[in-house]
């Protein structure tokens, strides 16, 4: 109990509770032993700390009180002129759109898509469609806001196409047939299909699939010169395990090569129709190319497990030609595959620049 | 505008943890900070978290009684809250390098991290005084904060005489101080 005493003559102290003599002793005590000296100062420490913790939670207590009563008094809260709202709302979007362009939709996937068409187990679905719809939303709800504030400002804005979704397409015939996914385009009223320099024409769908997750679209525009020689082919056959692949496509603004290789001949549960594939992709990549070393397209970039890395998965080429067979009989117009392949033994780096012409981005609303 | 001394009289108010002198300066300062808070990328309920906050600073500014206001107290809470509004906004990676400065203000580092470290310590103290339990907390609650007399508190919470209280407070006490004691060390 030696210790109760002492602390007992420690808070005494602090508290001015002894008297001289003993106060003189008991800084004498603590002047020469440094054992108890040191209890002495750790245990006033601990007081004051003790202190200063409830007499901030009272404060904390009675700030609370007067925040809410200020509050309902209405003193404290936001007058609503519609003018300052849109404000308000622009400083926010465009602060948010500064950040969400620098992560260019990097960690935007949306988690709630459902393609369980292709599995018969009755688990949740985790894959993930690459469209970049979140980052456009952000860019949608910009140029909304940038609208109204030109209304508001009364300077006349031109109209603008604005876009809230993001894919890759490329082309299957020069004449201006792209194929991407049927995710991409299923809820779009206009699209428009940009090449690398930057050109944009309007396209429309001419065949959507869901199941297949295949839509191909027609650049309408009359703008648009009709290219002659595609450099690569599309096989029938099914690609080899571990076979080293590429794509190219649009997770950003700008074009995006990754490679990877073939690490399963079946797709998402089973999905015959698909290929996993191990590569890095992003919101953005839906419909882009998978390209062997010799310059065939086997595959189009379709989904991505959700919570695995590296994941992804690809539609099978030889789909492509069922659903050109489709449009042949339902339409009655005649895509033509390329049937030379001139990006066989070319360097990567060559193969490259040749195909960028052929890999548009898939913009719409 | 008030004057230098109407400042200080609410300071000396804020250290007694007055409500009025709360009142006051959340009426004259709140506006300032919330729309500057909304322009730079914050919700109104951001505001009152920063500003609540900023009170806090103020309040053990105020109350260490070393404090001089070297500047006006709007001045102060602003550049207060604007420090506090950019680490915020840091943390969660949403910091814009032009935030906008729509007032002068003063040099705030040094109270933001004296602020910081002691709102670690409010915390574990809370912490180690929730974990020790009933009816240590009261006990002990009694005796330093509300401080009661060893026969009140035995009275009180039905110990039979002084001493048996004073032992028990003793023991809570122990268990308190190792409880705060290994998490302030391991904090170090």
């Amino acid at each position: 109990m030696d210790e109760n005493l002492l602390l007992d003559a420690i808070e005494r102290y602090r508290n001015g509770q002894m008297d001289d003599a003993e106060r003189l002793f008991f800084e004498e005590l603590r002047k020469n032993n440094p054992g108890i000296d040191q209890v002495a100062s750790e245990h006033s420490f601990f007081l004051d700390e003790l202190e200063n913790m409830s007499e901030q939670k009272s404060f904390r207590q009675n700030l609370k009180q007067v925040q809410n009563k200020l509050r309902k008094e209405g003193i404290l809260s936001e007058d609503d002129q519609p003018k300052s709202k849109v404000v308000y709302l622009w400083n926010r979007y465009r602060r948010t759109i500064t950040v969400a362009a620098a992560i260019a939709g990097l960690i935007s996937f949306s988690t709630a898509t459902v393609i369980s068409k292709y599995s018969e187990n009755k688990k949740v679905a985790v894959i993930t469609p690459l469209v970049d719809n979140k980052l456009n939303q952000f860019e949608h709800k910009l140029n909304q806001i940038e609208h109204k504030l030109n209304d508001a400002t009364a300077i006349p804005a031109k109209p603008k196409f604005e876009a809230n979704f993001r894919a890759t397409g490329f082309l299957v015939d020069g004449s201006g047939y792209i194929i991407t996914n049927a995710h991409v385009v299923q809820n779009a009223k206009n699209i428009i299909v940009e090449n690398k320099k930057g050109d944009q024409f309007s396209a429309q769908p001419i065949y959507s699939n869901t199941t297949t997750d295949l839509a191909i679209l027609k650049i309408t525009d009359t703008s648009f010169k009709k290219i002659s020689a595609l450099p690569y082919t599309f096989p029938k056959t099914t690609a080899e395990l571990a076979e080293p692949i590429f794509t190219l496509g649009y997770p950003r603004e700008e074009v995006v090569y990754g490679e990877g290789y073939l690490s399963a001949k079946s797709g998402y549960y089973g999905d015959t129709a698909s290929y996993q594939i191990s590569i890095s992709v992003n919101p953005g990549n839906s419909g882009g190319p998978v390209i062997d070393k010799d310059g065939e397209v086997i595959g189009i970039i379709s989904s991505k497990e959700t919570n695995a890395d590296g994941v992804v998965f690809a539609i099978k080429s030889k789909n492509i030609y069922t659903a050109l067979k489709e449009i042949r009989k339902d339409k009655d117009i005649t895509i033509k595959l390329p049937t030379v392949n001139s990006l066989k033994d070319l360097d990567r780096v060559k193969q490259i620049k040749k195909l960028e012409d052929f890999v548009f981005k898939v913009k719409g609303n | 505008m008030k004057t230098i001394d109407q400042e200080k009289d609410l300071l000396i108010g804020l250290a007694a943890n007055d409500t009025n002198a709360i009142e006051t300066i959340y009426r004259e300062n709140f506006a300032t900070i919330r729309s500057f808070i909304i322009k730079n990328n914050g919700y109104p309920d951001d505001a009152y978290d920063i500003f609540q906050e900023a009170m806090i600073v103020l309040f053990e500014k105020a109350k260490s009684g070393s404090f001089n206001l070297s500047c006006q107290l709007q001045t102060y809470l602003y550049s207060i809250c604007r420090r506090l509004w950019l680490k915020k906004l840091q943390k969660q990676n949403r910091y814009n390098p032009s935030i906008e400065t729509i007032q002068e203000i003063v040099p705030v580092e040094d109270e933001i991290e004296l602020h910081e470290k002691k709102d670690k310590d409010f915390l574990l103290m809370e912490g180690a005084l929730k974990k020790i339990g009933e009816p240590c907390k009261s006990l002990l609650e009694a005796f330093y904060i509300e401080k009661k007399s060893m026969p009140e508190i035995a009275s009180a919470f039905g110990y039979t005489n002084a001493d048996n209280a004073k032992t028990q407070k003793y023991k809570c006490l122990v268990r308190l101080k190792k409880l705060f004691f290994a998490q302030y060390k391991n904090k170090e």
